[in-house]
């Protein structure tokens, strides 16, 4: 802080900074707090903010009645199988964009990303055909391999911002010392890049988790993921809003957690390294 | 310096990244293509045949494809406007120091991460419900008439419910760009007796022109495909009120089967999202040099 401020001042923001930041964050509060309610309560006016009676029916009874643990296992699977599958065929190509570029690398990396930006629902119809003819539609593997390619640019491009900041002098220093490439790479990439790798793989876990594109098109009962299990409290079932605000509580809090821990990556990640 | 056997296995290395990208981009957009010169109707299997551009005909001169068009503007528009707006007031208010200002952050920063179809339903029940909604109960306590939102501006509630997704991420790209500021520059105009709006337009807002103009294109490319808010909330409707191009083609392929009018959709789509798409990818490129 180059500039005292004054301590009136600060508290004036304090107070607008809070009210702003209560106003956007009210609706998932409100979702939690929900969630805890009777039906009854739940749609009660004046609404009930904190002296109802708290119950935990709600999350019991979505568990028993909806088979929710079976789209939680879904989604885990979908976003965690994606996104490890993606780094396999990322790293090393980050890896060679990084360390050995050529002439060609920009453009391959602007094409790459490119793909990340052509329209899901202009390749919706071919790829739905596709999927029924190889009895893929409704699958864990059909969507795992689906959002890994929908987020296979993003996962390369995360990989070589972080990879083309290691310096390349050490690994210089490393092939003097007389290191083969595999021991380059165990001994000494491996350590520097697995920050990078990290936020990759915490990112794109939070994108896949959340995308509803593919994963309402694609699936049905079988391998339906929450976005998918949510969706289906559209109809009628939405009157329900205590249970519909327990299964909504249950689909964000692990991902909410996990962005919360990745807020930095977060803006490199989704800007392509245009903003640091 | 790179010696020519690394230069090999560095190919290696990125071939199979590239191969299936091509793979993925390439079949699918051709096969895209093939089906929309073709009359093609899952009903009607065994009658396909060649139609030329017919379906780019039909599409385009379809009223709903106007609509649609225009919805999706308006949906991109109204979202880009709230979002960047706001985004620039709270990254602004994010900069001030004061009391607690890692938790307001996270707080903020926190609708970015609910998937799309809890918080368009969130929104939709508990709070733009026009009897037993949160905003119902506040309009009458104001002595007001509760508005209903998603029978009198459905594309509107959308625009406000994929605002509120949105305006985190523009948030927390500009802060990263305001905090980047050099405080000695602002100081000095300071000094120089440089009032706090005028430092706002002749330092602030031209340090953030690039982070701005980067939230916009990365903005439009996911608004372009707003989907699951509409699916959930309105079906497109009433009528085709809330109908976007993405919806549009949605509709043609999986409701009504018709595999040559939605892939005609889905390359008008492609196409007009190209638009921006070479503007970003100019923006980009010129960052990798």
């Amino acid at each position: 802080m180059a500039r005292a401020v004054s301590t009136r001042t600060r508290l004036v923001f304090t107070l607008i900074g809070w009210l702003v930041g209560f106003l956007i964050f009210f609706p998932i509060l409100w979702t939690v707090l929900t969630s805890f309610k009777s039906e009854g309560t739940a749609i009660a006016t004046p609404p009930q903010f904190l002296f109802f009676q708290w119950t935990a029916e709600n999350y019991i009874e979505v568990n028993s009645r909806s088979d929710y643990l079976k789209h939680f296992m879904n989604s885990v699977v979908i976003s965690l199988g994606s996104t490890l599958l993606g780094l396999v065929i990322a790293i090393p190509a980050a890896w060679a964009m990084a360390f050995a570029p050529t002439k060609r690398t920009k453009d391959v990396l602007l094409w790459m990303l490119s793909t990340k930006m052509l329209p899901a629902v202009g390749v919706l119809v071919p790829i739905y055909l596709l999927f029924r003819d190889a009895g893929l539609l409704d699958t864990r593997i059909g969507l795992t391999f689906v959002l890994t390619m929908a987020n296979l640019p993003i996962i390369v491009w995360m990989l070589y911002t972080y990879f083309r900041e290691i310096p390349g002098d050490i690994l210089e220093a490393a092939r003097m010392d007389g290191a083969s490439l595999a021991k380059e790479i165990i001994y000494v990439l491996t350590p520097m890049a697995v920050p990078g790798i990290a936020s990759t793989l915490l990112l794109n876990i939070i994108l896949a988790w959340n995308e509803a594109f593919w994963t309402l098109n694609l699936t049905a009962a079988k391998a339906a993921p929450l976005t998918a299990f949510i969706a289906s409290y559209s109809s009628p079932e939405g009157l329900f809003w205590a249970k519909l605000s327990a299964a909504s509580t249950l689909a964000i809090a692990p991902i909410l957690i996990l962005g919360w821990f990745s807020q930095r990556q977060l803006v490199r990640g989704l800007t392509f390294g245009a903003v640091k | 310096m790179a010696t020519l056997q690394t230069r090999a296995s560095a190919r290696l290395m990125m071939t199979p990244a590239v191969v299936l990208l091509l793979l993925w981009m390439a079949v699918p957009l051709a096969m895209t293509l093939y089906f929309s010169m073709l009359r093609y109707n899952l009903l009607m299997p065994g009658m396909e045949e060649w139609a030329g551009f017919l379906n780019y005909r039909f599409f385009l001169t379809d009223p709903a494809f106007f609509t649609g068009l225009l919805n999706t503007l308006l949906l991109v528009g109204g979202v880009l406007v709230i979002s960047v707006g706001g985004g620039i007031l709270m990254a602004l208010l994010l900069d001030q120091p004061f009391f607690g200002q890692g938790i307001v952050r996270l707080m903020v920063i926190a609708p970015f991460f609910v998937m799309p179809t809890v918080s368009a339903l969130v929104w939709k029940n508990m709070l733009m419900h026009p009897v037993n909604g949160l905003f119902a109960w506040i309009a009458r306590t104001f002595g007001l008439q509760p508005m209903d939102w998603f029978g009198e501006a459905p594309l509107f509630s959308i625009v406000l419910i994929v605002s509120w997704q949105w305006l985190p991420f523009a948030t927390l790209i500009l802060l990263t760009a305001l905090q980047s500021l050099d405080t000695e520059q602002k100081e000095a105009a300071e000094m120089d007796g440089a009032g706090a709006i005028s430092r706002f337009v002749y330092i602030v807002l031209p340090h953030m022109a690039r982070a701005i103009t980067v939230v916009v294109l990365i903005e439009t490319i996911f608004l372009l495909s707003v989907f699951a808010e509409i699916l959930v909330t309105t079906n497109g409707g009433p009528g085709v009120q809330t109908t976007t191009v993405t919806y549009l083609v949605y509709v043609q392929a999986l409701l009504q089967f018709d595999v040559g009018g939605a892939s005609a959709g889905g390359i008008v789509a492609v196409v007009l999202a190209n638009i921006v798409a070479i503007f970003l990818i100019r923006l980009i490129g010129k960052n990798l040099e």
